[in-house]
């Protein structure tokens, strides 16, 4: 075990320049194999395997700059307003330009940022952790990350003519209606959420499927890392809430273009109708954004606790849980809006109940910390301060679980606080923890643990000083969304305190990307397991051969790196080098759903420009519709469908007999 | 005349309360105390919570350094064991769950329904971004149209029927109970009642556009006889006359009514009474000339977006205007 003694000592002290874990990777290449695999899977030279590229960890990595840049532009609108609002009767901004800042603000941390985030991080870990080649439709996945970018650019594309959506991340009706809203604006959320959405359910149906056929043999439901639990249950989630937001959207479009009355109370419409499917949608999406980062933590906190995550089931079901109960919370958004008390008082158990699975995963982490050995890590610093600040969060959501609490707390800015506590403490802080702790399997070096710790204490100190005094604007009765207040109202000074810490936060999130840089070109190489974790993604080299296993791994077990350390004698091993060699073609292979069991072998298309070019299509199309221009529209979708007819012509027959040579 | 210095001293009053839409403090009604109780009582667990699980975690921190700095460096633990401080944790805290969950109940049934049956009803309509205010039972009290204002006698609970004649709208008051949407197309129920007189101020706590932040309201709560008065003196006419009034009647009478005047408008909020009233523009500002003139002057410069345009006046016909409007006390 000198690899490994090397490695923990390696951490804290050791020459820059020698890498952290020295050892070869525990996945086997086989000498001649190796090249003949990076042939087959590599993705073209040039622009063409640039923009075709179907590598998952290419996709992936994509998804967390992208997420990255928009969450910088979220976080400069964010400053902005923070700026409007550090004084009373402040005139910086408009009215009208406030409201598009918050409602830009909203769209791009919530659909931009939060879930693509997320997603990048499921895509490039996934089939690493699975033990697989790649994700089941790899051509899926990258229309999925290019429809994301053209819908992102679609939903930008108005803010600098000062027409972007100005009702919200909620987009409320009648507000957003033709008669109150005649502008573009409203159009250009309603399509771009749609566009969106296209985007969001083929990225979830995809997770589905790899997560029951793309697994390594013996990788049975029970070893599953948690975030893969999280994301299959999220995605599960998205395939079923994802819809009610598209309608909901597309039917405001048709009442705001074709004269429908879905909304409008003049033609029988109902207003209550858009907040039904909207939060139908929204409150599961707010558990679909937070779960995989909570799977993150459980996975990655225990490697830095050296043990096992404590109550593994128990998070598992948990995780499950608070989706299924996430389903039926939605009406504590409108809790306000003058429905009986009964009807609201069965929401409101709900959501106190829904307390309970998020316990579970707090004592579990808690736990875990309590009975392991800790190293003070970066991601460890991050990963202790998610349980922190979900706590938080946590209990503030319990404040407004209450119907006649939230009846004072609603649409105030102790929701602000909250949700920012929820969405920023559980998925930012993961996030960040989760860069820290992977960037080493990704690029193959180590972000500086130095800096890091400043990147920690200022994120952490900006974010508590900026949110934390939040809660108390709320009880002092500051109403969202307000573009400024009175200076008699006693809000002047908590507000300085808050855009403060904003400040402080942003510049913490700044040196976080300054840091990255840097350890991307100059960084200490890793080697294959800097942490000495325990999954299957640190078996092979950092950064991962295109192929990520020359050998598909066989499962015994949920810890196949540790099992030398955790087993008893006697019990099977996993094994990481010998297993199936798929160097026929691009091939990989699937198993059975529920048991793992090998079951057939798959022919995984190349790279291919057609999901770039769908997506590409889809921006006259879209824009055809917002500019209400018939002939740009219809080239949109002339093109839409000379693609798809590309995308879906007859393949070339497959032979019928599969060889599957397996190696050792 | 008695009856505006008593409205103005409350005012004054609210102008030394540090925070007007607070609901921790300063409660006016039964509704208001329980839910200040309730955020009070909920606060406490929230923060002991908290404190308790900060505590754990750096307690398992240390100690866990502590263990790492005593075994070997490639040493990782056995995943059994810990489970139960999660069945600890979730049983310590399903008790307090339920506690706190029955105690909501408990003022959910308080605070939803009168005590006893309303003796006045008031409808209150939401407008961009002002409030319109029908006191409606004929009797015993008279029905009155007015506007951003709403006075009601204290120790008698008043029925709001809360609507609106445009976007969605809500209807807030912090000190004295819950705040209720005011939805386009239907008509929501709520009620008040101050056991304390006082001024208390209201807030539009719905998105509802541009002027939204701007959108308040003050609720005067006096003595029943006070109240009384009041209603019968506001019944009445206000204006005297004058080459102003036919400023108003040409400038401002197609949205605006002031009655006993031709002016009638119904877009805007009445201003029969106006120099009666303690704010200006949805209780942005102080009711004084000097704002009154402001406001005639730069409308759109004060409030960008009102639905109110700036009406061309000369400074003559401008001062002769608000002496007129703060007049009509």
């Amino acid at each position: 075990m000198s690899t490994t003694f090397d490695r923990a000592a390696g951490l804290a002290r050791g020459s820059p320049q020698e890498p952290v874990d020295a050892s070869p990777p525990a996945s086997l290449v086989p000498p001649a194999a190796g090249d003949k695999l990076k042939d087959i899977w590599e993705d073209s030279p040039g622009l063409r395997g640039w923009f075709g590229t179907v590598d998952h960890k290419r996709i992936g990595i994509r998804y967390l700059i992208t997420a990255f840049v928009f969450l910088a532009i979220g976080g400069i609108e964010a400053l902005a307003m923070r700026v409007q609002l550090a004084q009373a009767d402040n005139h910086l901004l408009s009215p009208e330009q406030y409201n598009q800042l918050f409602s830009m603000h909203g769209v791009t941390m919530i659909f931009l940022y939060a879930m693509p985030i997320l997603s990048g991080f499921s895509n490039y870990l996934w089939p690493l952790m699975l033990g697989s080649r790649d994700m089941a439709f790899p051509r899926l996945n990258a229309l999925s990350f290019w429809l994301y970018v053209a819908a992102g650019l679609f939903l930008y594309v108005s803010f600098p003519l000062g027409a972007a959506p100005n009702d919200g991340w909620f987009n409320y009706v009648p507000n957003g209606s033709a008669e109150f809203d005649p502008g573009p604006n409203i159009d250009v959320y309603c399509l771009g959420m749609i566009f969106l959405g296209i985007s969001t359910v083929v990225g979830a149906a995809n997770f589905v499927v790899t997560l029951l056929r793309m697994r390594a043999p013996g990788m049975s439901l029970n070893r599953l890392p948690i975030i893969v639990w999280g994301t299959l249950t999220a995605s599960v989630a998205n395939l079923l809430a994802i819809p009610a937001v598209s309608l909901a959207c597309l039917m405001l479009w048709f009442d705001r273009n074709l004269g429908t009355h879905f909304f409008e109370i003049s033609g029988g419409g109902q207003p209550l109708l858009w907040q039904h499917l909207f939060w139908s949608f929204g409150h599961p999406w707010v558990y679909a954004v937070v779960l995989p980062a909570m799977g993150i933590v459980s996975d990655a906190l225990p490697v830095h606790c050296r043990r096992p995550l404590v109550g593994y089931t128990l998070v598992a079901m948990a995780t499950v849980t608070t989706m299924v109960v996430g389903f039926g919370v939605w009406l504590h958004h409108m809790f306000a809006t003058g429905l009986p008390a009964l009807a609201l008082s069965f929401f409101s158990a709900a959501s106190f109940a829904i307390a309970i699975p998020s316990a579970i995963s707090v004592f579990s982490w808690i736990a875990t910390i309590w009975t392991g050995r800790v190293r003070i890590t970066v991601p460890f610093l991050f990963f202790a301060s998610v349980i922190l600040l979900f706590v938080i969060g946590g209990v503030s959501g319990v404040m407004t679980a209450s119907l006649a609490l939230d009846w004072e707390l609603t649409d105030t800015y102790f929701i602000v606080a909250h949700l920012h506590y929820v969405l920023i403490g559980i998925n930012l802080f993961a996030v960040v923890g989760a860069i820290y702790h992977w960037f080493p399997k990704m690029t193959g070096r180590m972000m500086s643990e130095r800096v890091g710790r400043w990147v920690f204490g200022l994120m952490f100190g900006g974010f508590n000083l900026a949110f934390l005094p939040m809660h108390w604007l709320g009880l002092l009765g500051m109403p969202r969304r307000v573009y400024t207040y009175g200076p008699d109202m006693g809000f002047g000074v908590t507000n300085l305190i808050v855009t403060i810490g904003a400040f402080l936060f942003a510049v913490g999130i700044g040196l976080f990307f300054v840091s990255m840089l840097v350890a991307r070109l100059a960084g200490r190489p890793a080697g294959p397991n800097p942490w000495d974790g325990p999954s299957l993604e640190w078996s092979v080299s950092s950064p991962p051969p295109p192929y990520n296993f020359a050998v598909i791994p066989l499962i015994a077990s949920r810890h196949p790196l540790w099992e030398s350390r955790l087993l008893e004698k006697g019990e099977p091993h996993s094994r990481l080098a010998e297993g199936y060699l798929l160097d026929e073609g691009k091939e990989t292979l699937g198993v059975t759903p529920l048991d793992g069991e090998p079951d057939v072998i798959l022919k995984m298309p190349g790279d291919s420009l057609l999901p770039l070019a769908l997506s590409v299509a889809l921006l006259p199309l879209f824009g055809g519709l917002l500019l209400e221009l018939a002939w740009l529209g219809g080239i949109g979708a002339l093109a839409v469908l000379v693609i798809l007819i590309l995308w879906f012509r007859p393949h070339e027959a497959t032979r019928s007999e599969e060889k599957a040579r397996v190696y050792g | 005349m008695r009856r505006w210095v008593v409205l103005s001293t409350a005012t004054a009053l609210v102008g030394c309360n540090s925070t007007p839409l607070g609901y921790l403090e300063g409660s006016g009604s039964r509704s208001g105390d329980l839910l200040q109780s309730l955020a009070w009582g909920f606060l406490a667990i929230a923060v002991a919570v908290i404190l308790i699980i900060a505590a754990l975690i750096v307690a398992a921190t240390q100690r866990a350094r502590r263990r790492a700095a005593r075994s070997a460096p490639d040493d990782v633990g056995r995943e059994g064991g810990g489970v139960s401080a999660i069945y600890w944790g979730v049983g310590l805290s399903i008790p307090v769950l339920i506690a706190m969950a029955i105690w909501n109940f408990v003022s959910v049934q308080a605070v939803a329904t009168p005590p006893h049956e309303p003796g006045l009803a008031v409808s209150v309509t939401g407008h961009r971004w002002w409030w319109e205010v029908d006191y409606q039972s004929a009797q015993p009290f008279g029905t009155l149209r007015t506007a951003n204002e709403l006075v009601i006698p204290t120790g008698v609970p008043v029925r709001l029927d809360l609507e609106s004649a445009d976007v969605i709208h809500d209807f807030w008051v912090p000190k004295l109970g819950p705040k209720m949407d005011m939805i386009p197309g239907r008509t929501n129920h709520s009620w008040i009642e101050a056991d304390r007189p006082g001024t208390y101020r209201g807030q539009c706590a719905e998105f509802c556009g541009a002027e939204h932040g701007r959108m308040s309201f003050v609720v005067h709560a006096v003595p029943r006889a006070e109240f009384e008065a009041w209603l019968d003196h506001q019944r009445q006419p206000a204006s005297t006359g004058g080459p102003a009034q036919e400023i108003f009647e040409a400038k401002c009478g197609a949205c605006h009514e002031v009655r006993g005047t031709s002016a009638a408008g119904i877009f805007g909020p009445d201003l029969t009474h106006v120099g009666s009233r303690t704010t200006l523009a949805a209780a942005m500002m102080r009711n004084t000339p000097r704002n009154l003139a402001l406001w005639l002057g730069d409308t759109q410069g004060i409030k960008p977006g009102a639905e109110m345009p700036q009406t061309k006046l000369d400074p003559v016909e401008r001062a002769q205007l608000v002496g007129w409007l703060e007049a009509l006390k």
